[in-house]
């Protein structure tokens, strides 16, 4: 570890910092109808799309209502990019000439990229034409964002208002939040990635004469315009099969910076619009606090791990010290021109959020290093989190820890004034029991057969345990990073991943939003100093330790014969 | 509720917001990027003796002593930029501590002073990385002042003046281009054929 | 009080008659209630299957297996030993309460009941049990009253020490808001023509004893999501242990079914699930031994949530009546003169304040109490009519009253009452006071001031509900001045002066408009509205029976006071649940490092690094776990029963208390716990 490397983690942290309530404020004033500064150019386009899809924008919805509209906006969307990549050879603007994606993968991807997941089973330069990325990905990269961003504005609204029966308008709110929210910052992020080197052509691939070796395809593509909402909606979705590894996606560290901003900016402006909704700003620093406590102890903990190397490599004869040169550590799956700093904070950030974008892999970190990434994913990416989902899953553990602490203070709990009831456990629970479940279910499935499961396998031992046990968290957990080495392009994982990602989105978001709806209903009750406050570092560390126990309670034994196990035969120098 | 009319909103709001988000945005952005950053917006290829070489800012295969090697690629069978990977080896993994042990050994042979980077017998992420560390390319100074009958002190004054620090004097890591490095090399001790 | 005398913890006879019912308790359908403590019972199950299945196969060494099978189920028969506990506590109780529940008959009158002025009115003779509702019946001296219910005619003293513990009679009388009468209790003078309110099982002491047992115990709000918490807890436990086995298989160490189940038992809330009960049921136990009966324990816990409390003035925040404070004496006389009046006037008035002046005049200037039986004293009683009371002695005509009466009083005489009287008069009176006017035939003496007396230590009451987030509010009749000067010295947060039931009741409506619980207490048939209306409604015992069905508890005391108790059971009972919860899931660390270097130690013996404790063997280490989370579900009966320390702290402090004590101290204790298990079972050769 080097002091310009926490340098780097310690500018990224404060920038987050200082984008929190610019933003924040910034959707207060989207989601509330308020006039912002886009509006003369905005107000029109909105107003069209209203007109042209019929949308009635002062009509407000009861929270079923708005569930069945999100679910048949992805269930069309979801549909649509199903049959374009189905059809795609017979569609312009795929210079490559790539046939029809095979049935299964084309579920699979359909589902990842409704999901906001982004999971990728497939190799994007090598079977995506150029009109499915850009209008089938890349569009599902806005849409599940939006869609993310509304369900969290819609159980914010839930939290603030009192004995209301709707929620708020889905259509409208995915409207607003696609063009004042997305698509700005998109257009200004594209032009600043190609002024790093991020590709943007619709050319064909070139093919080139290397000075020391025979011929060099290099794949092309409208890349920068992907690349920003890949990370600014939290997709992930990589153009190229290597994602912000990819010299083209990622050429530069401030590249690398703006796309690990893009990563948690909004989450992290959502913890302040939560706080600025509901009249208690303080309550949400209070939760990026908790949030950011999480972050450094991951970051931590994957920067140490990743510098301190891999023994068995030092006896190997390879020299891992760090110095002024050499990067040191474990370069194994890791670009120069980020070294081990940039790596652990991106390999942190893209799991804190529900991204799943990477710039290095997962796969060929230390077992502690990967171990991270893998927590963070199964405590429910709400580490800051996902652009909405971040949100909505925290929301979740708030109502449990608010439940306890309420408990503990010998009163009902109550949340920012709203009892918390029965019904709303009830939901909470249900939304927790979805990640073991699906997680571990299909896990422990795959482990026991040697032909669909194990064949997939690219590491042996505790590592191999790890690379499924990821495969299903990942895709429950709506991230989309991987431990790659599974070859996960088998009908076996497309069809349980697909639908792992399918059940861990919606199913997620169903409790939820009955929960929004459940505390809209409700009255405010005053507060007074029996209550217990949401506003203290007390709250704060009591939401760490709650989030940490429902997650890694769970997970502890699955992880102690994956990456502990791995980590303690490591230091033995055994190998598999 | 009236769920035939949200039925209809949403296939009418797939159709309106691909149209916007899926077409006209990404077209929008290649006009304005072509425009402005035409060499960046295309991928920075170098052209030498009238003939496309590559890219910049993506890593080729070297092979020969005289030129200074990228790291190990898993990339197709190498440096292939249509696919880009890499080994996604995990740390307890045989073959990855074979491979490893190989390029050791092999460079160990063409420089038994100096410890081996780690950067130099590992893969990168994309197997496409463009750059060494200033150590990994140091490393392999002896072999190519040999194979170019330079001076190794004049290789690595040379490797020296091709270090890109880091971005803004903190982002990123010190390292070196390995292309526009072995094209410098040409330029200076040309290789006769 | 007689029945809920404070039993020991450990009260032999409970204690036998707890382990009697622990085996009744494990029939599936009986357990199966209970989520945590029912997958506990099924896994025990399924190792005495396994355990039988190795014994018939002849496999040696089954030492261990036998053990955890055993320690599996001790863990069920624990968790069932402690609602065992806390509803033989409730049983003890009943049993006393039956006692008053004897048999008897009771006189039915016959034809029309009421305005006879007499009792001598036909009536039958038939069994208590028979009587219905409405039905009418005479009690005489002597005789147990049949049945709950509300007098209609005639005025008796009621011994109701069965049910309050109070040995001395009190007096109940038709009309006004003494005329409800509680069925067991006994009338020892006169007699009461009673209506009877409630059908045979329905009875105040019938609902009283269902309770106390916990047989008609329904969860409460916050035990049902409690309940659904745990419920989900225990699911994804399930999940975590059973899918543990195919991760063992591909690790190359799968597991025998026993280390499995008791990795599950260990891990699942057991210790709060098994507790659970008995909290509730304590909390309501505590409640009677307080004397306090509440309808519901919805209504025991609303208590704890309560913002306002609504306080009477008279007997909560002051003491009953009015006190002599001062003797302010008229220009001329002197002090000492007017004390001695004063007091010669009170000798024989019995009221309260009366006496007061008769200890004052003592404590200030030594004035003796006179025995006035041989000086031939008259003493003149106060009426309506005069409004004023005193004495005729000697000639001497001593009087003390209101200021109006006694101007009557000394111009019928012929004096006249001088300007500056009027002063003191009204000075007193804006102080909140009562001022009585003390004067002999033409001559005004002086004043007596009257003071309300705030009761002692309630201002220190106030403050701690203060802290806890509870406002209270002052309800009186009183005038606003005397109201705001009572309040400012009793440090309530707000008052309500010249109080009808109608401002209380919109001022609990208000309350509620803004999402705030109220309390209140009552006993007036007009309180009823109010108390149905407040989230936490106290009728006094003593009051209508209106009152007593508005309200949804009784307390049996009748204190005013008794309301501040019952919002610290109400808290104290969830903090109990709150802090077992963390205190139980906290745990869960330290049986990990526990269980699970022992479960794959043969396949991969690096992982004893995880072993922190240092235990001996895995086998000694899974049984340790085991043996530690059943003892700890009786180590804690205790602390289920008296519920956990309460402090009167904001919630913040509260909160940072109990997550201290609760769960850094539920993360260690058990590290400690299970290594101590360790070196005993070790020692012993156990495993």
């Amino acid at each position: 570890m080097t002091a310009n490397g926490w340098l780097q983690i310690l500018v990224y942290l404060l920038a987050i910092l200082a984008v929190t309530p610019l933003i924040g404020r910034f959707m207060t004033r989207v989601f509330a109808r308020e006039r912002t500064w886009l509006d003369p150019v905005l107000r029109p386009v909105e107003r069209s799309i209203y007109r042209a899809t019929g949308v009635d924008e002062t009509r407000d919805m009861h929270w079923t209502e708005y569930a069945v509209a999100m679910l048949l906006f992805s269930g069309v969307s979801m549909l649509v990019l199903y049959v374009m990549q189905r059809v795609q050879q017979w569609l312009p603007v795929n210079p490559q000439k790539f046939g029809a994606v095979t049935p299964d993968l084309a579920f699979n991807t359909a589902a990842s990229f409704t999901t906001n997941t982004n999971w990728q089973a497939y190799s994007g330069e090598s079977t995506m034409s150029y009109l499915t990325q850009m209008a089938g990905l890349a569009y599902h990269n806005f849409a599940s964002a939006a869609v993310g961003i509304a369900l969290a504005i819609a159980f914010i609204r839930g939290i603030a208002q009192k004995e209301r029966d709707s929620i708020g308008n889905f259509w409208v709110d995915l409207v607003r939040c696609t063009l004042w929210v997305l698509l700005p910052f998109c257009v200004a992020g594209t032009l600043l990635l190609v002024s790093q080197g991020v590709v943007q052509n619709l050319r064909p691939y070139d093919t080139v004469t290397p000075i020391d070796s025979k011929e060099q395809v290099i794949a092309q593509g409208p890349v920068a315009s992907q690349e920003i909402i890949k990370e600014w909606g939290t997709n992930g979705g990589g153009f190229f099969n290597a994602n912000s590894a990819h010299p083209f996606e990622n050429p530069t560290p401030l590249s690398n910076f703006v796309e690990m901003f893009a990563i948690l900016a909004i989450s992290a402006g959502l913890t302040y619009t939560l706080g600025d909704m509901t009249g208690s700003r303080a309550h949400g620093w209070a939760v990026w606090g908790a949030m950011a406590f999480l972050f450094l102890a991951g970051v931590t903990t994957v920067y140490w791990s990743e510098a301190r190397g891999n023994p068995i490599l030092a006896a190997a004869g390879a020299d891992q010290t760090t110095t002024a040169l050499a990067p040191g550590g474990n370069m194994e799956g890791k670009e120069t021109r980020f070294g081990l700093a940039n790596s652990a904070l991106f390999a942190t950030v893209t799991t804190d959020a529900s991204c799943g974008a990477v710039n290095s892999w997962h796969d060929s970190f230390t077992p502690l290093g990967g171990m991270v990434p893998l927590v963070n994913i199964v405590l429910g990416e709400v580490i800051f989190g996902g652009v909405g989902a971040g949100m909505y899953g925290i929301l979740v553990f708030i109502v449990l820890s608010v439940f306890i602490a309420g408990l503990m203070v010998g009163r009902t709990p109550e949340y920012l004034g709203k009892k918390i009831q029965s019904y709303d456990v009830q939901m909470a629970m249900l939304g927790v029991l979805v990640f073991p479940l699906v997680i571990l279910a299909l896990t422990g499935i795959s482990v026991l057969s040697p032909t669909f499961g194990l064949a997939s396998l690219s590491n042996r031992g505790p590592h191999g345990l790890s690379e499924i046990l990821y495969a299903f968290a990942s895709g429950t957990g709506n991230n989309g990073s991987a431990f790659a080495g599974l070859n996960a392009n088998t009908k076996w994982y497309n069809a349980t991943i697909g639908l792992a990602m399918l059940v861990g989105r919606f199913f997620m978001i169903i409790p939820t939003l009955a929960i929004a709806g459940s505390l809209g209903r409700k009255k405010r009750v005053a507060p007074s100093s029996g209550t217990f406050p949401v506003t203290t570092p007390l709250f704060a560390s009591l939401l760490v330790s709650v989030v940490l126990i429902v997650g890694a309670l769970t997970f502890f034994p699955a992880l102690s014969l994956g990456p502990i196990v791995e980590h303690l035969l490591m230091n033995h120098g055994q190998v598999f | 509720m009236n769920i035939t009319r949200n039925l209809l909103i949403a296939v009418l709001m797939t159709i309106a917001t691909t149209i916007l988000l899926g077409l006209v945005y990404p077209l929008a952005m290649t006009a304005i990027a072509q425009a402005i950053f035409p060499d960046k917006a295309n991928g920075q290829l170098v052209m030498r003796e009238g003939r496309v070489i590559g890219s910049r800012i993506i890593g080729e295969s070297f092979s020969s002593p005289g030129y200074f090697h990228g790291r190990p690629s898993a990339a197709g069978a190498g440096y292939d930029a249509a696919n880009s990977a890499g080994t996604n080896l995990g740390p307890t993994s045989r073959n990855l501590v074979d491979a490893v042990k190989t390029a050791v050994a092999a460079a160990q042979k063409e420089n038994p002073s100096a410890p081996v980077p780690i950067d130099l017998v590992t893969s990168s992420a994309s197997g496409l990385d463009p750059h060494l560390s200033p150590a990994a390319a140091l490393f392999q100074a002896p072999r190519v002042a040999a194979a170019r009958r330079a001076s190794e002190a004049d290789v690595r004054r040379l490797v020296g003046a091709h270090i890109e620090p880091r971005q803004f004097g903190f982002l990123g890591e010190p390292r070196v281009n390995v292309l526009e490095l072995n094209l410098a090399l040409d330029e200076q001790w040309p290789i006769r054929k | 009080m007689s029945h809920a005398k404070q039993l020991s913890i450990w009260d032999p006879g409970i204690v036998r008659g707890a382990a009697r019912d622990v085996i009744g308790k494990l029939h599936p359908r009986t357990m199966a209630r209970n989520p945590v403590v029912f997958v506990v019972e099924v896994g025990s199950a399924l190792t005495t299957v396994a355990l039988l299945r190795d014994m018939t196969a002849g496999r040696p060494g089954l030492g261990f297996e036998i053990q955890i099978t055993f320690w599996l189920w001790l863990t069920v028969l624990f968790a069932n030993f402690a609602e065992a506990m806390a509803e033989g506590r409730g049983k003890a109780q009943a049993d006393t309460l039956r006692k008053a529940r004897t048999e008897s008959i009771a006189k039915r009158l016959i034809g029309p009941s009421v305005g006879s002025g007499s009792n001598r009115t036909p009536y039958e003779e038939v069994p208590a049990t028979s009587l219905r509702k409405d039905d009418v019946v005479l009690v005489g001296a002597g005789e147990f009253i049949p049945a709950d219910g509300e007098i209609i005619e005639g005025v008796a003293s009621v011994d109701e020490s069965a049910i309050t513990g109070e040995s001395a009679p009190v007096i109940r009388e038709s009309g006004g808001d003494r005329s409800a009468v509680t069925g067991g209790t006994r009338v020892l003078s006169d007699w009461i023509k009673v209506r009877v309110t409630s059908d045979p099982g329905h009875a105040f002491l019938d609902r009283m004893i269902a309770l106390v047992e916990g047989a008609e115990r329904q969860k409460t709000p916050n035990e049902i999501a409690l309940n659904i918490l745990l419920a989900g807890l225990t699911i994804i436990f399930l999940l975590a242990v059973v899918t543990l086995q195919p991760f063992a298989m591909y690790s190359g160490a799968p597991q025998s079914v026993f280390v499995l189940v008791a990795l599950l038992v260990c891990l699942i809330p057991t210790t709060i699930g098994g507790l659970l009960s008995a909290i509730g049921i304590a909390g309501m136990d505590r409640l009677v031994q307080r004397n306090v009966l509440a309808t519901s324990g919805r209504a025991v816990e609303a208590a704890g949530d309560v913002h306002t409390l609504l306080l009477d003035k008279t007997g909560t925040i002051t003491l009953g009546n009015r006190q002599a404070a001062e003797f302010v004496a008229l220009d001329g006389v002197n002090e000492r003169e007017l004390a001695d009046a004063a007091q010669l006037s009170s000798l024989a008035d019995e009221t309260p304040e009366g006496r007061s002046i008769v200890v004052l005049a003592k404590e200030r200037y030594g004035i003796r109490g006179r025995e006035l039986a041989d000086k031939r004293a008259v003493f003149v009683p106060f009426t309506a009519q005069t409004r004023m009371s005193g004495v005729d002695l000697n000639g001497r005509q001593v009087r003390k009253g209101a200021a109006d009466a006694i101007g009557r009083f000394v111009a019928a005489n012929g004096g006249a009452m001088p300007v500056n009287l009027q002063a003191i008069v009204e000075r007193i009176s804006r102080s909140g006071g009562t001022p009585l006017v003390v004067a002999e035939r033409t001559r005004p003496l002086g004043v007596v001031h009257l003071k309300d007396i705030v009761k002692g230590g309630i201002r220190e009451r106030f403050n701690d509900l203060r802290a806890m987030g509870i406002r209270t509010v002052m309800i009186t009749g009183d005038n606003p001045l005397t109201a705001a000067s009572i309040a400012a010295e009793a440090g309530v947060d707000d008052f309500m002066a010249e109080a009808t039931p109608e401002d209380k009741m919109r001022l609990i409506r208000r309350e509620q408009q803004d999402g705030r619980l109220v309390a209140m207490t009552g006993d007036g048939t007009n309180d009823a509205p109010a108390l149905a209306q407040a989230d936490v409604g106290v009728a006094m015992n003593s009051g209508t029976q209106a009152a007593r069905e508005a309200g949804n508890m009784v307390d049996l005391d009748s204190s005013p006071t008794k309301l501040i108790d019952i919002v610290e059971i109400g808290k104290q009972l969830l903090m109990t649940r709150g802090a077992l919860t963390t205190f139980s899931i906290a745990n869960d660390v330290a049986k990990y490092f526990a269980i699970i270097p022992a479960m794959f130690s043969a396949t991969f013996p690096v992982l004893m690094t995880l072993n922190v404790m240092g235990l001996k063997t895995p086998e000694s280490a899974i049984l340790s776990a085991v043996i530690f989370n059943a003892l700890i579900i009786v180590a804690l009966v205790p602390l289920a029963l008296h519920g956990v320390a309460y402090r009167a702290m904001t919630a913040e402090a509260l909160l940072r208390r109990n997550l201290l004590i609760y769960g850094a101290g539920g993360v260690i204790v058990p590290f400690i716990g299970i290594k101590i298990i360790d070196v005993v079972i070790t020692a012993l050769h156990l495993a």
